[in-house]
């Protein structure tokens, strides 16, 4: 893709640490409006601290460098002013929140942002049409409405709320932290399509994955691959393939030279 | 919400109109409790002989009598002899003279909590002479309850017209000499509530203290009695989620429930009296004592409440499943925050076959706040077939607060059936996360998980009761989370 797409994220030499292990060591990396990347890397590479710590999430510490989030300081920003801002996190593991009543949360989810926008918050009605339509179009269960907040989802379930959420908040930059994983091919489907309908000229998405399944499904403009805690290797989507066929190894070796 | 509509806040409005202007001087008795201030309260009340006899064996047992002192609270010892047993209602000019007058916290609580204007005012005591023309709305809402054969009207006035009833039913489930502070109580009360719904008759509507005229200034030893006869189904409504103004420190009521044979009473109380500041001073110490008797066969008691307010909450709402296939419920959230005390819990004791009993406690605690739940289940002989259900769940915020979980149960019967689960559980910092994540703030966030945490007793309450019952929590749990 092009280079004129604005600045959505600009990460410069990040090295964050959680308890006392150094997680990222140095990491750069540059968002730009209108594109897909994917991260991938083996366990442990440091991939969901790197979504953590945009996401603003308690327990990492930031040692250096910075992260630039459409002009301004993100890590300065507190996580729910991030969120409204439009940066989402699509979780890895979500939380369950027994009692909740999920649309509930997303009502109150969609109405900060909107508040932070100095829009009108939307009424029941409203919000209930607007839920209802994306369900629809996403092929999902409206039961999943009215239960609480991920309590009992499978894990399929979960991660199809994640992009339900997603699809609703309409964020500018998308991390979805290996959303892909554990799902059946049914479910990657859904997955990959909640992601391609979002990929709009104003936005960027950032899929973290450990595999590459689902760039079957959503073509990255970008991948990246990241090991000990910095990105080893950039490239476009064959390099995806490339790690599917020879894994993670001969890029640890290479990091040096990368 | 909804129960703020212009017709609630009319009909309570109403009561200034009538005001206190009674036949009784506005004399107080001298502080102190003696056979001859008790003579001297039944005298005030126009009582028939059995009421005088009936308070002054009260009395005669509440002398032999100590405070308990098993409940996990602490406070210091109450002198008996400084409370005044007996004064007439208190002139509408003692109050603020204004809004301007009042405390702005307790302003602010009541914009948050969204009552209107002129509601703050009665809440806070403010002298106002409002006048609403909803007179219609009263006489129709007391049209319909008459024509339905209900009786709902203050006791005192009970006393005076179905002495009869209150004769046959007054007592026998809280005796006179059944605990210190409901042996007090039944020594010198003044007013409270009276219910009767007749054989068959479905109450047409929710009855509320909201709704009864002259329901304020009952003062701190509150009686009612609510009996619903054959077949009879009622809902009744206690409380108010606006903290109100009060001089009272200690209040001592006394709640009894007669439920005959097919007869079903839901009793919903929101609790909210002032709870001290931060550092516990000032607060209500609210000792009381409910219970409900399910005399008749498949006759059914729910109790639900939610406790917010008080400093020292000492309550258990119970239920004597005396009648084959009787029920009963308890749904309770209890909050202590603050330096707020909390030991509640209920008791249900099966007597007849095939009772069944459900038990919900939900307990938070926060900022230095104690809660307790504590319950008996007791499964007697006779009670063949017996079930009980119990869930209490306890959720903590913050490193000083406690809860604290004393279930007692007996079984004296092979076939009774008991189950208790309980658990403990805090907010989690990834539940927290996970909602700032969607843009909630950390406050919001919280209130939406404890009020996730409470659902269960929630749904039990009437609709408006639980959106303000809602708010009322996220009011009393700011600053719970730093």
């Amino acid at each position: 893709m092009s280079d004129d797409g604005r600045m959505i994220l600009d990460v410069r030499d990040l090295r964050v640490r959680a308890g006392e292990r150094l997680i990222l060591d140095g990491l750069s990396l540059c968002v730009r409006a209108g594109e897909v990347h994917a991260i991938m890397g083996p366990n442990g590479s440091g991939k969901s601290t790197l979504t953590g710590v945009l996401a603003g999430r308690p327990g990492l510490e930031v040692i250096s460098g910075s992260a630039t989030y459409l002009g301004r300081d993100l890590l300065a920003m507190p996580p729910e002013e991030r969120a409204r801002e439009g940066l989402f996190l699509a979780f890895q593991y979500p939380v369950e929140i027994p009692g909740v009543n999920n649309v509930y949360l997303l009502k109150a989810a969609l109405n900060a942002k909107r508040r932070h926008q100095g829009l009108p918050e939307l009424d029941a009605f409203e919000f209930l049409g607007l839920v209802k339509a994306k369900l629809a179009a996403m092929r999902m269960d409206e039961s999943l409405l009215n239960r609480g907040v991920n309590e009992g989802f499978s894990g399929g379930e979960k991660k199809r709320n994640e992009i339900l959420q997603m699809s609703m908040l309409e964020p500018t930059l998308a991390l979805l932290d290996e959303t892909d994983s554990g799902l059946d091919i049914d479910a990657l489907k859904v997955v990959a399509d909640g992601v391609n309908a979002l990929r709009s000229p104003e936005r960027a998405l950032v899929l973290v994955t450990h595999y590459q399944r689902l760039l079957d499904h959503v073509i990255p403009d970008q991948v990246h691959v990241l090991a000990r805690g910095r990105i080893v290797r950039s490239g476009g989507r064959e390099l995806a393939l490339e790690l599917e066929r020879r894994g993670y190894d001969w890029l640890r070796e290479g990091t040096a030279a990368a | 919400m909804s129960a703020k509509q212009p017709e609630l806040e009319s009909l309570v409005a109403r009561k200034y109109r009538h005001g206190f202007v009674t036949d009784i001087a506005s004399d107080t008795v001298a502080p102190g409790l003696d056979e001859d201030v008790i003579r001297l309260i039944s005298a005030k009340k126009g009582e028939p002989a059995f009421m005088l006899d009936w308070r002054l064996k009260a009395y005669r047992r509440w002398l032999k009598m100590t405070p308990p002192t098993w409940a996990h609270v602490h406070y210091p010892p109450i002198d008996f002899r400084s409370i005044s047993y007996y004064s007439a209602p208190k002139q509408r000019g003692d109050g603020p003279k204004s809004l301007a007058d009042v405390d702005p916290k307790l302003l602010e609580t009541y914009d948050k909590l969204g009552i209107p204007l002129h509601e703050r005012a009665r809440l806070a005591g403010v002298a106002v002479d409002a006048v609403f023309d909803s007179v219609s709305v009263a006489t129709t809402f007391k049209e319909r309850l008459t024509e339905a054969g209900v009786i709902f009207c203050p006791f005192s006035e009970a006393v005076q017209k179905h002495p009869a009833l209150i004769e046959r039913y007054l007592g026998t489930v809280v005796p006179v000499g059944d605990n210190f502070y409901a042996a007090l109580n039944s020594a010198v009360f003044t007013d409270g509530s009276f219910v009767y719904v007749p054989k068959g008759v479905r109450c047409p509507m929710e009855l509320s203290t909201y709704f009864r005229i002259n329901a304020a200034n009952t003062g701190q030893f509150e009686r009612t009695l609510i009996i619903a006869d054959d077949g009879a189904h009622v809902s009744y409504l206690e409380g108010c989620t606006a903290p109100q103004r009060d001089e009272n420190q200690l209040h001592a009521a006394v709640v009894e429930l007669v439920a005959l044979d097919g007869a079903e009473i839901k009793y919903s109380t929101v609790q909210n009296w002032y709870p001290g500041d931060e550092n516990g001073i000032g607060g209500i110490y609210n000792f009381v004592t409910k219970r409900g008797d399910c005399r008749g066969q498949n006759s059914k008691i729910s109790w639900t409440q939610v406790e917010t307010g008080s400093a020292i909450t000492w309550k258990y709402p119970s239920c004597i499943l005396r009648g084959d296939g009787s029920v009963g419920e308890f749904y309770s959230v209890a909050l202590a925050n603050h330096r707020q005390q909390a030991d509640t819990g209920t008791k249900m004791i099966h007597m007849g076959r095939n009772t069944s009993s459900t038990i919900i406690s939900k307990g938070i605690s926060a900022g230095h706040g104690q809660n307790a739940y504590r319950g008996l289940v007791k499964v007697l002989p006779g009670a063949d077939g017996a079930r009980n259900h119990t869930q209490c769940d306890s959720l903590l915020m913050g490193p000083d607060c406690g809860a604290h979980t004393f279930p007692y149960i007996e079984v004296k019967n092979p076939t009774a059936v008991v189950e208790h689960e309980a658990t403990t559980s805090r907010i989690s910092d990834d539940q927290l996360f996970y909602c700032l994540q969607r843009g909630i703030s950390a406050e919001d966030a919280v209130n939406m998980i404890v009020n996730g945490f409470c659902r269960q007793v929630f749904r039990e309450l009437p609709m408006e009761f639980a959106v303000e019952a809602q708010n009322l929590l996220a009011v009393s749990l700011e600053g719970a989370v730093g």
